[in-house]
């Protein structure tokens, strides 16, 4: 059939090296390896490779390399190829297109802009191998003051809080759009670094029961799986408002993913599609988000914080406050650069704001209305790197969600087809033999030495700033420089230019 | 070049402090003496002292300690004031002409009460009232700044070395139950008379040693609550952090210096649960009040004498007793010039500040 597009990627084999084994076969779930008729020779048909290198990895004697397909077309800035192809694609299905994690166009990134400082001379420098350097973080709604009977004795009424080793936290990631094996491996690295997990809106494993003392259950307009043992296995419950990489937009779970694990999890039948709606029908306004909210604490009691995540859209920061004043405790800020497991790719591309002005604007918006204190604020939204987090936490954060980068740490190559179901790494798929691979015991070792490694990074950074708590890290825009931005940006960033 | 309040100045420095806590009064000249044997620890870019008792004949009235930079600000600052206060009083502070200052602002101070009709009408409490009142003349009225707003204390600061300010201002003929001074290192500044040390507002005066490396996160923190850091300085932040906590919170002054100095959480971990608990809540609360990075900070306020030193003791600060009175200063040797036998002598420790109270505190207006 004639599909107008040419392939992405050629898989190289080198004959020299092959020796037919036949692992590229067994791996590929896109099949792009085959033996031959006689079942002697491996072969390749590059047509439906998307360079998830699981082949690549996995080969024993290194024949095998993916290149970038090149198939030159006349030179137009405007009708790039992308644009010629999903058109093509478009005319072949009459479908919306659908794409997997953040968007991979070239926006500005403007961590990349910002510098961090460092102390010279008139302060000095701390060494973390040497004293303590705090990054112990604390969610929750606080009160406005401590009362004390004296000295060493407080005798205020704390709301719940929620104590964190590190300000890194898990994004939501439902069971479902990702493995059991994946969502384990999290929180089994979780329980071990001390921090969260979150379920995404796919409820909560039985599997998982020893880890709900590191789980962050979430609401979301499906409501799949909330139930009361639901809200109160968990550290703290948040409602899905929305999500930076498909802001406005609900979710939807295609039926052959459902299978009896995923549908006892979800309490859907099995084998019918999940549809979350874009808006919570019962939350038509902020009003009704403050029911929801109350009726949240209801159900646990008061002994959980609630937690209300909102994509970055244009005005956040006042949608920010109002979440704050309808009782959300914490606040959760997701920039359209992050990932997701599907999206309509014309939203993920074009909807939404980045994280960086959004908890920048947020940020300052509560400190204006002198509330900023009184509720946690975490940012989302592709952290790459420590420098990442602490620059969000210097803008004013209190912790990060991070998702792509344990993903990556499990094996995930940003092929960015999570969508199709046939994550050759087992993450992103429900198929058992996909699955399997995916061993939880070993996954979540990398992701706890990639947490921990970056731990240690951001305890250096700050180190090198003679900061020795985390706490004096948070909105200490000073530590901040713009390189290359303009007035505007810097404005609205709160920040100097490099140099001032 | 920008001044303190165009750009953050960060500034290293010499503190002493000397308190009798049975209010009995000490002349200015020994305080003179301990700061200046410091002298190389700041660099003639600004030197002062807070006095406390030094007005008993006014003990009921707000004294206002303003520098005028022209004729126009002196003007309109005191339309401002005369509106806002009933002054009883209006002067030049006495000062002595000292070669090595010079390009100085004219230095005024005012004696007065406040204006009820106008606070009533404000709906402010009189702390609040008088803080807002001398915000706005700092804020807004270029050339003009109230660097002394308490009642029977007063700062006194200038560009120059604290020995000549003193001088200067001929603190020998002063007698205070608390003097605290200060003597400036500061890293980028051309020298503001408005800049130099100590900070006040209301009662409260801070001397301060260090460059707190929390300090946008501490402003960005006050600010939430009406406070605008117009100074830019490390000292600022601190006195307002300071204020807000006692003032606004009510908290015991021992209570808001465990805001600023919170133990590290390995220690917290290991205290008993009441302690425990404590120390939680503070640091959940009061995040952004704590202070990091080098420093030692010495409160003056009509209850007596806050010493505290920063978490991992970066800063140096000593103390030190003799019968009622109690000595602090950056180095041990300032204090043993103007005491030699000290009964008890020690380093100030970043988990444990040192509070003074005054024995007789003199009472508060309503």
């Amino acid at each position: 059939m004639v599909n107008y597009i040419p392939r992405r990627f050629t898989v190289v084999r080198d004959r020299e090296l092959c020796i037919d084994c036949g692992c590229c076969v067994r791996q590929c779930s896109n099949e792009c390896h085959y033996f031959s008729d006689d079942g002697k020779t491996a072969l390749v048909k590059s047509d439906n490779c998307v360079a998830c290198h699981r082949c690549v990895d996995l080969c024993p004697t290194g024949a095998l390399r993916i290149e970038k397909y090149i198939c030159d077309y006349r030179d137009n800035a405007n009708w790039t190829p992308q644009y010629q192809q999903e058109i093509c694609r478009q005319a072949e299905t009459g479908g919306v297109l659908l794409s997997g994690m953040g968007t991979p166009k070239p926006y500005p990134i403007y961590w990349d802009k910002i510098l961090l400082n460092a102390s010279q001379v008139t302060n000095p420098s701390i060494d973390p191998l040497r004293e303590p350097m705090e990054i112990r973080t604390i969610l929750g709604r606080k009160p406005e003051k401590i009362t004390v009977e004296k000295k060493g004795k407080s005798t205020v009424e704390m709301p719940p809080q929620v104590i964190i080793e590190t300000p890194i936290m898990f994004s939501a990631m439902s069971f479902g759009s990702i493995s059991l094996n994946a969502q384990k491996s999290l929180a089994m690295a979780a329980k071990s670094l001390g921090t969260l997990f979150n379920t995404g809106e796919g409820g909560l494993h039985p599997d998982l029961a020893d880890y709900t003392d590191c789980a962050i259950v979430q609401v979301a307009s499906g409501r799949f799986g909330v139930h009361k043992d639901y809200l109160n296995n968990s550290r703290f419950v948040e409602i899905k408002i929305g999500q930076g990489a498909k802001p406005g937009i609900g979710g939807h779970l295609p039926g052959e993913k459902v299978n009896v694990e995923v549908s006892n999890a979800r309490m859907i039948p099995e084998g019918s599609d999940a549809i979350s709606p874009a808006p919570h029908h019962d939350i038509y306004s902020i009003e009704d988000l403050r029911q929801l909210i109350w009726s949240i604490k209801q159900a646990t009691d008061n002994k959980k914080p609630v937690s209300v995540k909102i994509a970055a859209v244009h005005n956040v920061a006042a949608i920010a406050s109002g979440c704050a004043r309808a009782g959300a405790d914490i606040i959760a800020i997701d920039g359209f650069r992050g990932g997701t497991g599907a999206a309509p790719t014309r939203i993920r591309d074009n909807v939404g704001i980045p994280i960086e002005l959004a908890l920048a604007a947020a940020d300052q918006r509560l400190r204006d209305e002198g509330i900023r204190s009184r509720i946690s604020l975490v940012a989302a939204g592709s952290f790459r790197c420590s420098a990442d987090i602490v620059k969000a936490i210097a803008l004013g954060a209190d912790a990060c969600y991070c998702a792509s980068a344990p993903l990556i740490a499990m094996g995930c190559h940003m092929c960015q087809t999570c969508n199709t179901g046939k994550c050759n790494w087992g993450i992103a798929t429900q198929r058992p033999e996909l699955t399997k691979r995916l061993n939880p015991d070993i996954m979540h070792e990398r992701v706890e030495n990639l947490i921990n490694a970056w731990n240690h990074e951001i305890k250096e950074i700050m180190g090198g700033m003679g900061i020795n708590s985390i706490d004096s890290l948070r909105g200490n825009r000073l530590m901040l420089r713009g390189l290359g931005l303009s007035e505007k940006e810097l404005e609205i960033l709160g920040i100097k230019h490099a140099g001032e | 070049m920008l001044k303190e309040g165009q750009i953050r100045i960060p500034s290293g420095c010499a503190i002493a402090a000397i308190i009798d806590r049975k209010g009995g009064l000490i002349n200015g000249s020994e305080i003179i003496k301990s700061i200046s044997l410091m002298h190389d620890r700041s660099n003639g870019l600004g030197g002062g002292f807070a006095a406390y008792g030094i007005y008993p004949e006014h003990k009921d009235e707000y004294a206002f300690h303003i520098f005028f930079e022209n004729k126009e600000a002196h003007q309109k600052c005191e339309e401002f004031l005369f509106k806002h206060f009933n002054i009883d009083v209006a002067e030049r502070i006495p000062t002595k002409k000292v070669a090595s200052i010079s390009n100085g602002p004219d230095i005024w101070r005012y004696f007065g009460r406040v204006n009820r009709v106008r606070m009533k009408n404000s709906r402010l409490d009189e702390g609040e009232y008088v803080v807002q009142c001398v915000t706005k003349i700092n804020a807004a009225y270029d050339g003009a700044y109230i660097f002394s707003s308490g009642k029977n204390m007063g700062c006194f600061k200038a560009v120059g070395y604290p020995e000549d300010v003193g001088e200067f201002y001929m603190l020998d003929q002063y007698n205070a139950y608390l003097w605290t001074a200060h003597g400036r290192f500061p890293t980028n500044t051309p020298g503001w008379w408005g800049g130099a040390h100590p900070f006040n507002i209301l009662d409260w005066s801070i001397v301060h040693n260090g460059e707190i490396s929390s300090y946008d996160a501490n402003r960005r923190y006050i600010e939430q609550f009406g406070y605008k850091c117009t100074m830019q300085t490390d000292t600022e932040v601190i006195t307002y952090l300071f204020d807000h906590l006692i003032r606004h919170h009510g908290l015991p002054a021992n209570v808001a210096a465990d805001v600023l100095t919170a133990p590290e959480w390995d220690e917290i971990d290991r205290m008993d649960k009441e302690k425990k608990e404590y120390f939680t809540n503070l640091r959940a609360i009061y995040s952004g009040a704590l202070v990091n990075g080098p420093f030692s900070v010495i409160l003056g306020s009509n209850k007596g004498l806050l010493a505290i030193n920063d978490r991992l003791k970066l800063r140096s600060l000593t103390a030190a007793t003799k019968g009622d009175r109690a000595y602090f200063a950056s180095e041990e040797s300032a204090i043993r010039i103007i005491c030699p036998d000290p009964e008890k002598v020690w380093s100030v420790s970043g988990a444990d500040p040192v509070f003074v109270p005054l024995e007789t505190p003199e009472k508060e207006d309503d």
